[in-house]
């Protein structure tokens, strides 16, 4: 049969054609555009209708951006310039050049000793050296004159790197030590420095003594072996009350502003220590806290004091002891129920009242406090959520495996309930670091109460978008790099493929 | 045969207190009371102390007091003669004006957002999600404070709408955008426009009575009616008859520039602009995603099930999709909607005249009652939390799927 058909067709093609290319309309960019922008007459439309928008937004922010000015003294100069130049609109980004400091890190004062002795030190030596303009009796205005005239000279960028060193090492060690918990490639080791962070962080930016956030470190340590040793000896519950006590018998009168203690042993440790041997930085009140700093440093102390608080709270929402939840519930519907503000009102102005008569404590230390409580309870709700989507089976395993109240919690349920609440945890801690920008309706020089400032000034006022677009920028900077982390750990910590 | 032993009889000791699981919640449960009742007695007799040694006592006296000062927006008369109490009714108006407009106009360009985020278009998608990132990874305070200083700052001055002025009124001359603020015509109520009211609401009870009829009808005999048609009709018509039957009674009056502001019309503060949009646009950036969400919650399974039955892309978004989705959506929105009332607290940072400025302000500055002032502000603000709550909380339960 096939030798007849062979014989009878003049020719067969024995090899395979190459595919012939796709025709015009339907490779690369072509395609691509008429799939995604002109798929039917009113997607076509709708793309001509924003393409019309984007020219028309970008047509007036663009050219107002890109010749924007960047050397001027004040906004009257930059318009001089922008009519000199002949332009119909131009940004005067000049602000920003010459107050950028003051936005990042508000009053907080520089480390002038360090910047005169290492970038000035000729000038220093004909004022008559560094006694003679810092020492005690030196006259105030001319080191005023002096200080502004170093600064003027050595440019913003030295001022930056070194004279603001200490908060820019805190948070350069910020990064180290948050890396290894966000990043579980990074050896573990690194997060005993974290847990070490906060004592370096507040001697780095309060200053003052070493010896005061080594003594409370120390006294911690100590406490926590306390309650482990009684632990070992007889049972969880009498070492938890063990390490109570302990924490109670050393810290009852842990910081210099409440002369309530009983014991006020870490002053006087602290004393001791430091006529022993002073080593510290030059001591810096909260008052001159400022700027983004304020926001990093309230956004970071509120993120990690308020997931184990709120943890805590959702744990005790669900808990099945009535009194325990009721308390709870209570805490958690009054703390939501009510505004950040108004919170932040009552922390600035009441809680003098609740508070034994005669103390009176830091107001960044208050805001902190206000600030996780509120973040605590958002925190509590979500990660609830957590804990009710987990299926009870769950629950009744780690029962049925003998395990504890608190083992079953941490070993079973938590890591899977905090896996799912991922995404509303660091919605929450957005919300927290955006928060951040109402403490300047307590008095707080936040980023925002600082273009205030700087509008208040001869040479500035009247600046409104340059200053809004910088402070805008820098905090979306960071929300946007936490959203992102959460997408990518849900991604990391997925482990149902679907 | 075995007997059944009897478990043997324990008698209490004291350890089981702290032992024994049975026990034990109790234990913890009075040491909790007890400390709590500690902390309040604590904190109560350090406010008694307090209060006392600067002279202070606790009384809500002060409500009844005149205030002294005046409020730029009332919703209500009020005169600086006025009583404390009334001036923070007024204010609770005001917060309560601007949360109400900011929840619809948020929900809005919410709704729109979300949807045009998953269009099929790449580039309205691109907008989309640049304006969503944008709007929620920065604070709030600076929207309010940029749209207050576009309001402020970018708009003419009352001036420049002279003749030969260089801004001019939008909207057929009906509206004036200025750095005062906003001027949009007042309606004026004449005599017969009581009539004119009441047959334009009878209408719309007419309206809801039609879907009703035709839901009925449509189940009873499977005959639909036209009613978006009919609807319409009756939406305009009888209003409209009315109208015109009465002469006309109601008639608008213009804003018009006379010396060197605005006369007529009425003057919505640039305060009360700057907030309302920022919380919308704010707000809307989250309910964008919530409506997103809700929309990819409903499986493509739906979809092509209603297809199979024979429905229509529209009837099967209005009768399969969006009844799925909504049960996803309404909760977290409705929490959109209490954020946005908390929000509004930020009035503060433009001056407008809210609960938090009179009440939990100038009143507070004057009397010098701030435990009192703060308590009531509080409450204020819980129960308008609880209340929303409690409807969200009516609405889960009659969506929840019934299961077992």
């Amino acid at each position: 049969m096939s030798d007849t058909h062979a014989h009878s067709v003049a020719f067969a093609r024995d090899t395979m054609l190459p595919p012939a290319p796709p025709p015009p309309g339907e490779t690369g960019a072509i395609r691509w555009i008429r799939e995604n922008l002109f798929s039917s007459w009113s997607n076509g439309l709708l793309t001509i209708v924003s393409i019309y928008l984007i020219w028309s937004i970008l047509s007036a922010i663009l050219p107002w951006t890109l010749q924007g000015i960047w050397d001027a003294g004040s906004l009257g100069e930059c318009r001089a310039i922008r009519d000199e130049r002949g332009l119909s609109t131009a940004a005067c980004w000049a602000v920003i050049n010459e107050r950028w400091l003051q936005i990042l890190f508000g009053f907080y004062p520089t480390d002038n000793q360090l910047l005169a002795s290492w970038f000035y030190s000729d000038e220093l030596a004909a004022a008559g050296g560094l006694e003679a303009v810092f020492g005690p009796g030196s006259n105030s205005t001319a080191r005023i004159e002096f200080i502004a005239a170093m600064k003027a000279d050595i440019g913003n960028l030295v001022v930056f790197f070194f004279g603001y060193w200490r908060p820019l090492m805190a948070l350069a060690l910020l990064v180290v030590a948050v890396a290894p918990i966000l990043y579980s490639s990074l050896p573990r080791k690194l997060l005993w420095f974290s847990l070490a962070y906060p004592f370096v962080a507040v001697f780095l930016l309060w200053g003052g003594t070493i010896w005061g956030p080594v003594s409370v470190a120390v006294g911690l340590v100590a406490a926590i072996l306390v309650g482990r040793v009684v632990a070992a000896a007889s049972g969880a519950l009498l070492g938890m009350l063990a390490g109570i006590v302990a924490v109670l018998a050393i810290f009852l009168n842990p910081l210099p502003f409440a002369d309530i203690g009983l014991f006020p042993l870490l002053p006087h440790v602290t004393g001791v220590l430091n006529a022993a041997m002073p080593i510290g930085l030059e001591a810096i009140p909260s008052d001159d806290f400022g700027g983004f700093m304020l926001a990093i440093i309230i956004g970071t102390s509120g993120i990690v004091l308020s997931l184990p608080l709120g943890i805590v709270l959702a744990l005790g929402r669900q808990s099945s002891m009535p009194l325990i939840k009721w308390i709870c519930v209570t805490f958690i519907e009054v703390i939501r129920g009510v505004p950040l503000i108004v919170w932040l009102f009552t922390a600035s102005l009441l809680l003098n009242y609740f508070l034994p008569p005669g103390t009176n404590f830091d107001l960044l230390l208050r805001v902190i406090i206000m600030v996780t409580l509120f973040a605590s309870a958002y925190l509590a709700e979500v990660v609830r959520g957590g804990l009710a989507a987990l299926p009870k089976g769950q629950y009744e395993a780690a029962d049925s495996l003998g395990l504890d109240y608190w083992k079953a919690m941490r070993l079973i349920v938590l890591p899977q309930a905090l896996k799912i609440s991922i995404p509303g945890i660091v919605n929450t801690f957005i919300g927290l670091f955006k928060d951040t920008t109402l403490v300047v309706f307590i008095g707080l020089r936040d980023p925002l109460g600082l273009t205030n400032a700087i509008r208040a000034t001869a040479e500035w006022n009247g600046i409104y978008w340059e200053l809004y677009i910088f402070v805008g920028l820098l905090f979306f900077v960071f929300c946007f790099f936490m959203s992102r982390y959460s997408m990518y750990l849900e991604r990391k910590l997925q482990t149902d493929r679907r | 045969m075995a007997d059944v032993t009897e478990p043997p009889r324990e008698s209490f000791r004291l350890s089981q207190l702290l032992y024994d699981s049975r026990y034990r919640s109790l234990t913890i449960q009075v040491v909790a009371a007890m400390l709590i009742m500690a902390l309040l007695v604590e904190l109560v007799d350090n406010t008694v102390t307090n209060l006392a040694a600067l002279g202070k006592d606790i009384g809500f006296g002060f409500l009844w007091t005149t205030a002294g000062y005046d409020i730029n927006q009332q919703l209500i008369p009020f005169s600086s003669q006025d009583t404390h109490a009334r001036a923070a009714v007024v204010g609770i108006l005001n917060t309560l004006l601007v949360a109400f407009l900011g929840c619809i106009l948020a929900t809005v360009i919410g709704v729109l957002a979300g949807v045009l985020r998953l269009s099929k278009n790449w580039l309205i998608a691109r907008i989309m999600t640049v304006y969503v990132e944008a709007m929620r990874n920065t604070p709030l305070l600076i929207w309010i404070l940029i749209v207050f200083a576009v309001m402020t700052e970018a708009t003419p001055q009352p001036r420049e709408f002279r003749e030969g002025g260089s801004a001019s009124m939008i909207l057929w001359d009906s509206v004036a955008i200025s750095n005062r603020g906003v001027y949009i015509p007042r309606p004026v109520w004449a005599e017969g426009s009581g009539l004119v009211v009441a047959v334009f609401l009878l209408s719309i009870v007419g309206i809801f009575a039609l879907r009703w009829y035709a839901r009925r009808r449509q189940e009873a005999t499977g005959q639909q009616l036209p009613v978006l048609w009919i609807s319409l009709g009756l939406f305009f018509v009888p209003a409209l008859l009315a109208y015109f039957v009465m002469g006309r009674p109601v008639s608008l009056e213009y804003p018009e520039l006379g010396g060197f502001n605005f006369t007529g019309g009425v003057q919505i503060r640039n305060s009360f602009i700057a907030l309302w949009l920022a919380l919308s646009l704010y707000t809307s950036a989250f309910i964008a995603e919530i409506v997103r969400a809700g929309i990819l919650a409903v499986s493509k399974g739906q979809t092509e099930a209603s297809f199979a039955l024979g429905l229509q892309p529209n009837r099967t978004m209005q009768l399969i999709i969006l009844p799925q989705a909504l049960r996803v959506i309404i909760p977290p929105l409705i929490s959109q909607y209490l954020n946005l009332t908390k929000n509004s607290s930020l009035a503060i940072a433009v001056g407008y005249m809210d609960v938090r400025s009179t009440l939990g302000g100038i009143t507070i500055n004057q009397t010098g009652r701030e435990l009192e002032g703060m308590l009531l502000l509080g409450i204020f603000y819980l129960i308008t939390s609880l209340i929303i709550s409690a409807l969200m909380n009516l609405y889960n339960s009659s969506v929840k799927l019934k299961e077992r």
